[in-house]
């Protein structure tokens, strides 16, 4: 028997970037929405939680028409020379940012709420320009909330498999990450092979979110005046 | 153009905040209210912490804020010491302190590092985290970390508010110091009106939003219009010299050019300028100059006026031969009794004279 580690590469890069990305997406909403006090900040924070509620074949099907060659988003990706997303990694990609932002959002939002306004206004006090403070005061001390943003959005996203089937399909090598294949082992009643991963995606579970609390305890710890 | 020139208007909360004052380039200068009136307001917008709709704000020749500039917090060269003592809890004391030190140009780092160490007493604190820090000593750390950034103008938001009694007479004098030390013209917001006898020089009077009397503390401080002489600790500042020592019941005398009074001995030298403090509460008023009491300071002074404090007590405003100004608080029964009136002469006895400075 030969194991296939072909899905388990895809899901941990397509994760890997969807984190990334998510960081840089969701810092300013979060900060937005910890600062803000426009009256539609409630609007905001209800969309940027929609997945949490919403079927992900809800997003994805929505996801698939506005990718699609006549759709919003299709007409812009090619127009800008990117070709059509459904069935592709950056299809997958740009689904999966959607689908956790509020695993990022969420966090990172009451990270910044707890922090207050005292610590920023006393670094600017100190002479700090807001990029200053924002990089040496909030940063370090919104960290469990940059953690725990980065993890819950790796981990969601390598659990991702309704909006995955809807708008990426079961291409090998592109869009068939681990949820798809343990999906197609069964099937195939390749039991054997739906073990081994369905195993895998549980240890590492667990593992990711032992060293989360983990590593949030000793953070919260140290910080305590 | 030398000094400090504060206006400011905005709305603020319930009511709106009008003020305008002026301060020396040198000394404290208190931003007195009680709380509401405005006076952290004042400060947060001196600071541009909020940017109020229509301010001016000048420091020496240098403008911060008027109809057409809006210089942000971070460009203004001010130190902020605020309520609680607000110490970034990801750095150790010595990273505090080095914090606002390393984001000012070297050729503008005016005050050396081991001097605010030394001066706040904070030398043995430094390698620690700042959660190992008593309240005291944590906010002895956040006046150094303000100070070492050579600002042109200290802020202080009531920065004893937060600590207990014995904390607040450990810093006191780490103030006083300060003051005599590096000169930096400070604005100290404080509803307390031991704290402004003992540190300042200026005094600005706020109440619901509007500054109702502003000047030298000294005279401010016992007038019977505002607002600080209905405190239950009203008291009086003099201006003396230190005249004697009495080595054998460990007094030193204060003159009052003419007068003296007694306080525990200190190790101050002869002709020093002193500062007394001098409650309305240890003032008892006589019609002659006693020599069978215990009371060693009896001072001649002719009443200037009264005002009752609520329907037992009064308050009685003195002149003394020198001039200055002292408060006694006395019953309206004794009062009436004595026939208390306004250029009658009478002798104050005090129990008891606070050295200042």
């Amino acid at each position: 028997m030969t194991f296939d580690w072909q899905p388990v590469w895809l899901t941990l890069k397509l994760a890997g970037t969807t984190t990334l990305l998510l960081m840089l997406v969701g810092t300013p909403i979060a900060w937005w929405l910890a600062r803000t006090q426009a009256w539609y900040k409630q609007a905001l924070s209800a969309v940027v939680a929609l997945p949490l509620v919403l079927p992900p074949t809800v997003l994805g099907f929505y996801l698939l028409i506005l990718m699609a060659p006549d759709g919003a988003i299709g007409r812009l990706t090619q127009a800008l020379g990117l070709g059509t997303l459904p069935f592709t990694f950056g299809g997958l990609v740009f689904a999966s940012v959607l689908y956790s932002l509020p695993f990022v959002v969420q966090p990172l939002q009451n990270a910044f709420e707890a922090l207050g306004t005292r610590p920023v206004e006393v670094a600017a006090t100190l002479r700090a320009s807001p990029w200053d403070r924002f990089l040496t005061v909030v940063i370090p001390l919104a960290r469990p909330g940059f953690l725990t943003a980065a993890v819950l959005s790796f981990a969601h996203t390598v659990g991702e498999f309704g909006v995955v089937l809807m708008i990426g399909g079961n291409i090998p090598g592109e869009t068939k990450v681990l949820s798809v294949a343990i999906y197609d082992y069964v099937e195939t009643l390749e039991y054997t092979q739906a073990h081994w991963l369905a195993a895998g995606m549980l240890v590492f579970s667990f593992l990711v979110l032992v060293s989360l609390y983990l590593v949030n305890g000793r953070l919260t710890r140290s910080h305590q005046p | 153009m030398s000094g400090i020139e504060v206006s400011i208007k905005s709305r603020l909360g319930h009511f709106d905040l009008d003020v305008a004052f002026t301060a020396p380039p040198r000394g404290i200068t208190a931003l007195f209210g009680r709380s509401g009136s405005g006076k952290t307001s004042v400060l947060r917008a001196v600071a541009g912490l909020v940017r109020a709709p229509q301010a001016h704000v000048r420091i020496n020749d240098e403008i911060w804020q008027d109809e057409k500039r809006f210089v942000p917090t971070h460009r203004r060269p001010l130190g902020y010491v605020f309520q609680e003592a607000s110490l970034f809890p990801h750095l150790s004391v010595k990273r505090n302190l080095e914090y606002g030190l390393r984001r000012v140009p070297k050729d503008q780092q005016q005050i050396p590092f081991h001097d605010v160490v030394e001066l706040l007493g904070i030398a043995a604190l430094l390698k620690r985290a700042t959660n190992r820090l008593s309240g005291g000593e944590r906010q002895r750390v956040a006046i150094a970390r303000a100070l070492l950034t050579s600002p042109r103008l200290l802020l202080m938001d009531e920065p004893l508010s937060a600590l207990d009694h014995g904390a607040k007479q450990t810093i006191l004098p780490y103030l006083e110091s300060l003051h005599d030390e590096f000169g930096i013209p400070s604005l100290y917001v404080s509803h307390d009106p031991n704290e402004v006898a003992r540190l300042a020089d200026q005094m600005v009077v706020l109440e619901q939003g509007r500054v109702i009397a502003s000047g030298e503390a000294a005279p401010l401080l016992t007038r019977l219009d505002l607002p600080l002489s209905g405190y239950d600790d009203a008291s009086a500042l003099l201006e003396g010299s230190i005249a004697s020592h009495d080595h054998t019941y460990h007094l030193t005398w204060v003159s009052l050019q003419g007068n003296r009074v007694a306080v525990s001995r200190e190790d101050l030298p002869v002709g020093r300028h002193a500062r007394v403090q001098i409650q309305a509460r240890d003032v008892s008023l006589s019609l002659h100059a006693h020599a069978d009491t215990s009371i060693l300071n009896i001072l001649p002074c002719r009443v200037i006026d009264t005002h009752d404090i609520n329907p037992t007590q009064m308050l009685v405003r003195l002149e003394l031969e020198d001039g200055q100004t002292l408060l006694s608080r006395i019953t309206r029964r004794s009062a009436m009794g004595m026939g208390i009136h306004e250029g009658m002469a009478l002798y104050a006895q005090v129990k008891s004279v606070a050295l200042l400075s």
